[in-house]
């Protein structure tokens, strides 16, 4: 009961969001800031959690195939596959959802708290549109940027673990990064990544504006908006891989 | 003319508003005084439309505002300036673009127009060379002119102002009181001042409601109010000697 609540909370807060909004120069300047502060400041840490998973997947793929008849350069083609298909878009939205997700909700969620969207909606202001539509717009334009660095940045980094270490050449590992590949694994990552992206700013933003209390329930609702984006986007990332790739 | 008939308000098992009436006139400071934790705030919130009633009707010129379809409610609010109790500035704008926001918003005006008219507003309240800080950079006193400078920044028909001078220091509370007053007169606003402050009540309150425990116990004007026999308005106004000094005055004359 409690959950079909929520859903239909949500979706009612998504129709709002997308209403139309007052003034669309104002909408596209918090657009801008939002990809910075969303997108931009993330990619430290996609940079680095990408060099170190590329760099364990190729350790563990060659330590795992040590069968005289397997080429090396498998180690190679191994670690795009998981880069592409799965670790790129969803370890890092993944991640993602923990860095923007948990910042969304606090923010919003202090607003409520202080009465700011109080404020927003005596002004006439659409609260929802203005305060997320700007959010979902930067994170949809800016994951899945985030995301393909950090494809080349894993198997970069996957190239130098490999290499570093000895256990594959060089000549083998970018053979084995370039064997038998299908640009359509691209395309399904960043379609993955898109519908994340979405996930993270509505749930995050529905846990941030639906907030009641005190700072304390901030800190509740900013928790929150990090699990259950996680498991929405597990479950999505299931029904996505059926739809995309069955 | 902002008219309230048989309000309710309840949050969960607590009635926190109980059958309110109340006429609030244009072109007057009218005020809300009660206790602490008597409604008033909620009161004022069900009027904007925050808050929605289980019963009872705001009328706006004698249209039922929670009546309304979305967009004639927009406009009203549009004509809506209100301080909240908090301030509520927003955090992430400095001084003169939280002043600014509205007009950004909503005027059909240049930057320029747009920084002059913040400029007039923020003077009014005494607020100045304060633009480029946050509101976490200034004092109470000063979130709270600078939100009344946001509140009359579009030349609001309707003044909401949720205790104005709490937080300043008496000299600072007069000059706000007053700029309330001459705001209401100069654009003949129906101007709702919410209060505990005897003070302002004194130096401005003209239409006068006092709610207490939820209920509108008493209403009046400024005169009214010294003479009145009600057992619990005169416990809230002369709670304080200096109130009581006045009332013997008062009857000394007599
Ligand atoms: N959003 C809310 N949810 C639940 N209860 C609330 C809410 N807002 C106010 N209340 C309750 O309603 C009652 C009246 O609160 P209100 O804020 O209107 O008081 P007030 O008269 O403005 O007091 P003060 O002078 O201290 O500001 C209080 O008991 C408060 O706990
Ligand atoms: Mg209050």
């Amino acid at each position: 009961m409690q959950l079909l609540l929520h859903i239909g909370r949500y979706f009612l807060l998504i129709k709002d969001t997308f209403s139309k909004p007052e003034r669309l120069s104002l909408y596209w300047k918090r657009t801008v800031e939002e990809m910075d502060l969303l997108g931009v400041k993330s990619l430290g840490i996609v940079a680095l959690l990408s060099v170190f998973m590329g760099a364990v997947i190729t350790i563990q793929t060659s330590s795992n195939i040590d069968a005289a008849w397997i080429p090396s350069y498998v180690v190679g083609f191994t670690a795009r596959q998981s880069t592409i298909l799965e670790f790129s878009p969803t370890i890092i939205s993944l991640i993602l959802a923990g860095k923007v997700g948990s910042n969304i909700a606090a923010e919003i969620g202090s607003m409520r708290v202080k009465e700011q969207i109080d404020a927003l909606d005596i002004m006439g202001v659409n609260s929802a549109g203005y305060l997320i539509l700007p959010k979902i717009v930067a994170s949809m334009l800016m994951n899945p940027f985030l995301v393909m660095i950090s494809m080349f940045l894993s198997i970069f980094g996957g190239w130098l673990a490999g290499v570093g270490t000895g256990i594959v050449s060089s000549v083998d590992y970018i053979y084995g990064i370039q064997f038998d590949f299908d640009p359509y694994t691209v395309t399904y990552a960043l379609i993955k990544t898109v519908v994340f992206a979405f996930i993270i700013a509505t749930v995050a933003s529905y846990q941030g504006y639906y907030t009641r209390g005190g700072t304390r329930e901030v800190g509740i609702s900013s928790t929150r908006a990090v699990v259950y984006s996680n498991v929405v986007i597990l479950i999505a990332n299931y029904a996505l891989t059926q739809l995309l790739l069955l | 003319m902002i008219e309230v008939q048989g309000l309710y308000k309840r949050f969960g098992e607590l009635q926190v508003l109980t059958d309110i009436s109340a006429r609030f006139e244009k072109g007057k400071v009218n005020q809300i005084i009660g206790m602490s934790g008597s409604g008033k705030s909620v009161l004022a919130k069900c009027m904007v439309g925050l808050h929605k009633p289980e019963e009872g009707k705001v009328l706006y010129e004698g249209k039922s505002f929670h009546d309304m379809d979305r967009d004639a409610m927009r406009s009203i609010r549009q004509e809506i300036g209100m301080l909240f109790q908090g301030s509520a500035l927003f955090d992430s704008l400095t001084v003169l673009e939280n002043v600014m926001f509205p007009l950004s918003m909503f005027a059909k005006m240049s930057r320029s127009e747009m920084e002059d008219r913040a400029h007039v507003c923020l003077e009014r309240v005494n607020i100045i060379n304060k633009d480029e800080l946050f509101p976490a950079q200034i004092s109470g006193g000063m979130q709270k002119r600078v939100g009344i400078a946001r509140a009359i920044a579009m030349n609001p028909k309707y003044l909401f102002v949720d205790e104005p001078n709490s937080g300043l220091d008496p000299q600072t509370s007069i000059v706000i009181d007053e700029l309330i007053k001459e705001i209401t007169e100069e654009f003949d606003t129906t101007t709702i001042v919410i209060t505990h402050d005897m003070n302002s009540v004194m130096e401005t309150g003209e239409n006068i409601v006092f709610i207490h425990k939820g209920r509108n116990a008493w209403s009046g004007t400024r005169d009214q109010l010294l003479r009145s026999d009600n057992q619990e308005l005169n416990d809230f106004i002369f709670a304080g000697s200096l109130m009581r000094q006045v009332r013997d005055s008062l009857k000394g004359k007599d």
